[in-house]
């Protein structure tokens, strides 16, 4: 295994840019996941680093070699595609025994690898059926299979789940993390599914128009998303924003906004300045249903729809003019068209620059 | 019950009921012709019906040398053709898929020669095969070559290649008369658009993916071809190869038009079966007889393709 180092790495197809000058290490052993909206440089830049595109300008670095010029097959990486990409016309067997096959590894040898890797995978009885002959999920270890038998540098993995229906997606992720953690791998997992990155990653990196925008550990990501784009893509449903301006109150700098006149914590307060534009961001569970005591932080708001999720509800609000989701219990008694009066956690307030989008704490 | 039992016989009437205006013209122009045909030649059909013969035209067709001479002018020409054809579409069509700009044009003028009149083209390509006034010749004469017969060459290509070194070659290692390869170049280049165009549609639904898996695998260009183009392509391969062994063995208009077909070509050298059957039925009028000979050539057209069907289809791999 090795790490990987994207040196300002950009493509351009044309006059379109896809991926704008991405700089990314991924350490030694380390799970990462890139993710993004559909279209955006995600999967470019994974095919970049396979040495099935060649980057406009940049350098990719596998371990402490410098790889643009070398050939895919001379990389030593491994990709798990999206649609499986089995050959048709082979057995699993051989499609699993095809990478060491074309490194002109002995038979003995090819016939004991794949059967190891097939146990690991519990495939071993699925060894003599071609792939017309599988289940998703069946095609979709082979595919892992085939990755894992000869034991690359790196594993890329482009959205290998998406093919699954729901409940398998969820059981595989966690299968695959753990088979990453006993083989030691390096990982770069690239998906659109903000959940999917949430779990498995060990640190995230997001990508919007081919800018990468964040990278870092997946509850950093959560708690304090680098920009407004970060903070709407994660979680579901994502961060509620309420534009506003910072204003000079009695006892300090206070968020004024549709919602109300809020007074920052001192930590917050200390990041503005008075008079600044800006934009509070805050996560569903962060709203509650004001009680007599909360004093900081309240709003009127009018409920538009209650979403009933068993563990819990989702509250969406309409308040001065803004919309917002709340996460409560699931014993909240709130009907729809309810008005009630709601809190912030003003601690857990994040607010960004209203022109850029960056977080300014 | 019995209602359950009424559906599924409506259901399946109306699928019989789709079927029948296809199954009506085959019966009309394919079955029917065909038992008519084996009707026929039972009989010393001439002008009008004669006696019945029985088997009797098959016993003569098999006892004629002409027949099996022509069956061996068949063999040839297919042996030419289907290879032929088979490796330079494939070569071609993997060539101009590899061309992102102008394929269009590209696929167009290979196109061409297919869906010009076989006549038409036959016409001019005698022109070209012309002993005298022939741009061949003229084309060898720059090369400092000696003219060829062409068309009107008896002698086997091999014999005559040979020949030119100076070493005599025996007779049945002739090989296929000049005048019969020189129509095979014409139906290769006549049928080859089509067979590329096929091919090109082939090469276009093999997944990019799939060559980016084995590219990432550690295949290079020569591993590529082999082992992904060539078994996805494998469906087909084999049916350009089933069409081509049909075309070949029912070849006529070309072989008509660009040699004497009263007498088969220079010394009977391009007189194929189909030609032989021609000749029989409106030359000689032995209707019953050429009859005979056409059922004997459908039956190893259809023992050719069954056998393609036995050996090669399971090599191929349906996706």
């Amino acid at each position: 295994m090795a790490r990987l180092v994207l040196n300002a790495v950009t493509k351009q197809f044309g006059a379109v840019t896809a991926v704008a000058g991405v700089s990314l290490e991924v350490a030694d052993r380390e799970f990462l996941v890139l993710v993004g909206p559909s279209g955006c440089g995600k999967t470019t830049l994974l095919r970049m680093i396979a040495g099935l595109e060649e980057p406009t300008a940049g350098d990719i670095l596998i371990g402490d070699r410098r790889v643009n010029d070398v050939a895919s097959r001379d990389r030593d990486v491994a990709v798990v595609f999206q649609n499986y990409a089995l050959y048709p016309h082979m057995t699993v067997f051989d499609n699993m025994a095809f990478p060491l096959k074309m490194r002109h590894v002995d038979r003995p040898s090819i016939v004991r690898q794949v059967q190891e890797a097939a146990d690991l995978l519990s495939i071993g009885h699925l060894l003599k059926r071609r792939p017309r002959e599988l289940s998703g999920g069946e095609r979709q270890r082979v595919a892992l299979g085939r990755a894992i038998v000869r034991q690359p540098q790196v594993f890329l993995m482009d959205e290998p789940l998406s093919n699954l229906d729901a409940k398998l997606r969820v059981q595989t992720r966690t299968e695959l993390v753990k088979l990453q953690r006993r083989l030691g791998a390096t990982v770069v997992y690239v998906t659109h599914d903000q959940s999917e990155a949430m779990t498995m990653a060990d640190r995230i990196a997001v990508l919007d128009h081919g800018v990468l925008q964040q990278v870092a550990s997946p509850d950093t990501i959560y708690a304090h998303p680098a920009n407004t784009f970060v903070g709407g893509f994660f979680g579901t449903p994502g961060m509620n924003f309420c534009a506003g301006r910072i204003v000079a109150g009695e006892g300090g700098r206070v968020f004024e906004s549709a919602l109300g006149r809020w007074l920052l914590p001192a930590a917050l307060a200390a990041a503005v300045e008075s008079g600044q534009e800006v934009v509070a961001g805050l996560r569903p569970e962060h709203l509650a249903l004001a009680t007599a005591a909360d004093v900081t932080g309240r709003f009127e708001a009018t409920v538009d729809l209650v979403e009933t999720l068993g563990s819990e509800k989702l509250l969406h609000l309409s308040a001065g003019g803004e919309t917002l989701v709340a996460r409560v219990g699931p014993d909240t008694a709130v009907r729809n068209g309810a008005s009630i009066t709601c809190t912030a956690d003003l601690s857990r307030l994040q607010l960004f620059d209203a022109t850029t989008g960056d977080a300014l704490c | 019950m019995l209602s359950a039992v009424r559906t599924r016989l409506a259901r399946q009437g109306t699928s019989y009921l789709y079927l029948l205006p296809a199954f009506a013209v085959l019966l009309a122009f394919h079955f029917l012709p065909l038992l008519y045909a084996f009707y026929v030649s039972l009989f010393n059909w001439r002008i009008r019906q004669g006696p019945f013969l029985g088997l009797q035209n098959y016993a003569d067709i098999l006892t004629d040398p002409d027949f099996w001479d022509s069956l061996k002018v068949t063999f040839y020409f297919a042996a030419g053709v289907i290879p032929t054809t088979l490796v330079l579409s494939f070569l071609i069509a993997y060539a101009l898929f590899r061309v992102t700009r102008g394929r269009a044009v590209y696929r167009l003028v290979y196109f061409l020669p297919y869906v010009t009149a076989t006549v038409a083209v036959a016409l001019v390509w005698r022109w070209i095969f012309h002993a005298q006034y022939g741009v061949l010749n003229w084309m060898l004469g720059f090369a400092g070559l000696p003219p060829q017969q062409w068309l009107l060459e008896p002698r086997g290509v091999v014999e005559l290649a040979l020949g030119a070194a100076g070493v005599a070659v025996p007779e049945w290692a002739a090989g296929p008369s000049l005048a019969l390869v020189s129509i095979i170049i014409f139906t290769v280049w006549h049928g080859l658009g089509f067979a590329i165009v096929v091919m090109l549609a082939g090469l276009s639904n093999i997944p990019s993916e799939l060559y980016d898996a084995a590219k990432v695998d550690g295949a290079g260009e020569w591993s590529l071809l082999r082992h992904v183009t060539i078994p996805m392509m494998s469906p087909t391969l084999f049916f350009v190869s089933v069409v081509s062994t049909i075309g070949a063995f029912q070849s006529f208009n070309s072989i008509y038009v660009m040699t004497d077909p009263a007498h088969g070509g220079p010394l009977g050298t391009t007189r194929n079966a189909t030609m032989y059957i021609f000749l029989n039925f409106f030359e000689f009028t032995k209707l019953g007889y050429a009859s005979a000979a056409a059922f004997i050539l459908f039956l190893i057209i259809m023992g050719l393709t069954l056998f393609q069907m036995r050996v090669l289809g399971p090599r191929v791999h349906y996706q």
